[in-house]
This record gives structure tokens, C-alpha cells and sequence, in this order.
């Protein structure tokens, strides 16, 4: 066995090491590194009670109300379970009904959650308008700009 | 040894690495011209504008080749540091640290108009999401081996300490690509992957693969020119330096 070859083998060893441990690592963090709870985390309780965390989904569809000067309340969704929001202040340009959304701030009291700041999330699809309206007329009913998958 | 291997390991040697780079860095620095003039020109002229973004979306087609590049360059670099490792090559060294700070301009280039392209989009300029926060490692993984290099006088002990954090930090880098699968992130999913082809505009696409290219060829072509600066740097007492036309002048 020559020199390098030894040294070839130290290297990879140290690489699946280093693979191995950082694997195991992100295992045991898991969703600790998750940017946003889902409204079904949220019914199924996996979301904090006692602190500030990040809401994330869709808002619904005809859901949006906007009360006196800067309130709005709308419904947050992930087609499976949906979550009421309140917000006071500025809401970003992408922020509509029917598209990606995350919220700041804690649970109120009467199950409606309040937040201190609103974020658009939008998706990976790029397309000119025409195509968009396309797609659109193609099939009405799937929604765009769910969270991740 | 076979006559394959020894012809590569030629080219391991600084003395006969030097006059090729020298001929190949006109080639790339005009291909990367041609290619980043013709990209920006259909960023901002020929692709169509989004149905959803409108006009600011362009700003991907410099964002997206740039975080690509990131990427890829730390994949070269650690190549070049296991390589050099391994067989001892003084040529890996340089290599490593010739492609260093231009990866690190591409780290930075990628946060920054990342952080433009969130302000409208988003509505802010940065969160600590995982897909930001991994790259933003990246970045400091650059700086760190320019760093760790650099404050070591002996060149071998410098590019040895300099390989072993580089290989090290090359975990990060599946993190970064996988961030948007493996975790809830702001940042959306990758628009172009392996197994998913794309989801974009074709024109957009082909906007997008131009300017990849161009800044590959840029790449090159900077990488080797400074590996050209350090070849001379450390090989100044050498003779084949000193019979250099150039050096003689």
C-alpha cells in the first residue's frame, strides 16, 4: 500500500465520517429547522401556545376581510386544515387570496392568530402572462403557490 | 502507471501548467464575454415578463447562476484540496486558492441580490430561514479558508490547513441544495432540478442557462489568471521562471 493511497483512504473515511455525523445531526433537529408551522401542525398542536412562531400556508380564497384602516383578517390554509389571522400594518405586493403566505406572531386567546408581520411566499414557476392564463383556463381548480411540495 | 495518468500529472507541474493557462484564459475571457453581454441583453430585453412578479423577477437571472456558482466552485475547490492532499501536488494548492475569492464573490453576489429580490417579493431583506442561513455559511466558509490560508507563511502547511476546512465545509453544500426540500423554508423550491426539469418560461430558461455559462467561463478565466500570478509568486526563485519573457523584461 503506498503513502497516497493511505492518505486516499483517511480522506474518504473522514468524508462518510463527516457525512454520517452531520446526517445524524439533522435527524435529531428535524423540524427544529423547519422556518414556519403548518395549520394542521397548529390544529394538531405541534405549534407553540406560549410563543411567537411562524404560521405558514395559503391564504383561502374569498376568505380576505380588511376592517378599519390597516386591519385585515383572513383564513390560512394547506388544503387540509385552515387557521383565522389578524393583521394590522403593511402587507407586501405578492400578498393575495389564493397565494403563499407567512405569519409571525402567537396564538390569541379566541383561536385567531395574531400577527406582527406578513410575508408572501411565492413558487418556483416562472411564466409570461399568456401562458399563465393558459394554464389557468386549462384547469381551474388546482391551486398554486401551496407551501413547499 | 499507465501513459494517461502521467500525461495529467504533466500538467500538475506549475512550469507546464503556466504557458497552457496562459493560452486558454483569451478563449474563456471571450467566451464569457460574448455569453453574459448576449445573457444580460435577453434578461432585460427578450424574456417575457412574469405573470406573477412582473418585471422584478429578473433579477433571477443573475441571483440563480450566481448560487449555482457558489456551489460549484466549493465542489472544484474541494476536488483540487483532496486531490492536493492526496497526491501532493503543488498545482491543487493553487488551484484551491485561486478559485477562492471568486467563489466568495459569487456567495456574495447571490445574498445580495437575493436580499433585493426579497425586499419587493417577500417583504423583507432577510430571514434566517434555512436556505439563507446555509448559504450565508457558505459565504463564511470562503472567507474562513481565505482567511486560515492566508495567515500562514509556509505555502505547504498553508494549502494542507486550507484543503482540510474546505473539505470539511463541503457538507454544507448538499444542505444548501436540499434546503428547500428538506425543511419549511421562505424560499421557494428550485425552479430547475434534476428530477423535476423545470418550471419556467422556456425563453426565461434559456436566459438563465446563458448567463450560467457565461459566468462559468468567467470563472475560468479569473481562476486561471490568478493561478497564474501565484504560480510566479511561489515559483520566483525558480529557473524556468527567471527564463520567462515576460519575467526577463
Amino acid at each position: 500500500m503506498k503513502a497516497r493511497h493511505k492518505r486516499l483512504g483517511f480522506l474518504v473515511a473522514g468524508l462518510v465520517g463527516l457525512g454520517v455525523a452531520a446526517t445524524l445531526v439533522f435527524n435529531a433537529l428535524d423540524s427544529n429547522l423547519s422556518y414556519f408551522f403548518s395549520p394542521s401542525d397548529v390544529v394538531q398542536n405541534k405549534a407553540p401556545t406560549d410563543h411567537v412562531y411562524r404560521l405558514g400556508g395559503m391564504v383561502q380564497s374569498g376568505s380576505l376581510e380588511r376592517g378599519k384602516e390597516l386591519t385585515v383578517k383572513f383564513l390560512v390554509t394547506d388544503t387540509a386544515h385552515t387557521v383565522k389571522v389578524a393583521y394590522t400594518g403593511i402587507l407586501p405586493d405578492l400578498f393575495a387570496e389564493g397565494q403563499g403566505v407567512i405569519a409571525q406572531g402567537r396564538m390569541g386567546p379566541d383561536g385567531t392568530f395574531i400577527a406582527d408581520e406578513v410575508l408572501a411566499k411565492h413558487d418556483e414557476n416562472y411564466m409570461p402572462p399568456e401562458v399563465a392564463d393558459a394554464l389557468d383556463k386549462a384547469h381551474k381548480s388546482t391551486p398554486t403557490g401551496v407551501a413547499n411540495k | 502507471m499507465n501513459a494517461r495518468l502521467i500525461n495529467w500529472f504533466k500538467f500538475s507541474s506549475p512550469a507546464s501548467f503556466y504557458p497552457l493557462a496562459g493560452k486558454l484564459i483569451p478563449v474563456f475571457t471571450l467566451i464569457a464575454l460574448i455569453l453574459i453581454g448576449v445573457g444580460l441583453y435577453m434578461s432585460f430585453f427578450v424574456a417575457p415578463t412574469d405573470y406573477k412578479q412582473g418585471e422584478g423577477y429578473r433579477i433571477i437571472f443573475v441571483h440563480v447562476p450566481a448560487a449555482w456558482m457558489s456551489m460549484f466552485i466549493y465542489l472544484i475547490m474541494a476536488f483540487w484540496a483532496g486531490l492536493g492532499l492526496v497526491f501532493n501536488t503543488r498545482l491543487s494548492g493553487m488551484m484551491t486558492r485561486a478559485l477562492a475569492p471568486t467563489g466568495a464573490i459569487f456567495a456574495f453576489l447571490a445574498l445580495w441580490t437575493g436580499a433585493f429580490w426579497g425586499k419587493p417579493m417577500w417583504g423583507t431583506w432577510w430571514v434566517w430561514d434555512a436556505r439563507l442561513t446555509s448559504e450565508l455559511i457558505l459565504l463564511f466558509l470562503y472567507l474562513g479558508y481565505l482567511a486560515l490560508q492566508g495567515a500562514i507563511d509556509d505555502t505547504r502547511r498553508a494549502d494542507r490547513a486550507g484543503a482540510l476546512l474546505v473539505l470539511v465545509g463541503v457538507v454544507n453544500i448538499p444542505i444548501i441544495y436540499y434546503s428547500v426540500q428538506w425543511w419549511n423554508t421562505l424560499h421557494q423550491g428550485a425552479s430547475i432540478s434534476m428530477d423535476n426539469g423545470s418550471k419556467m418560461g422556456a425563453t426565461m430558461l434559456w436566459t438563465m442557462l446563458i448567463m450560467a455559462l457565461g459566468f462559468w467561463a468567467y470563472t475560468i478565466a479569473v481562476a486561471l489568471s490568478r493561478v497564474r500570478s501565484i504560480i510566479l509568486e511561489r515559483e520566483a526563485d525558480t529557473t524556468w521562471v527567471s527564463e520567462l519573457a515576460e519575467v526577463r523584461r
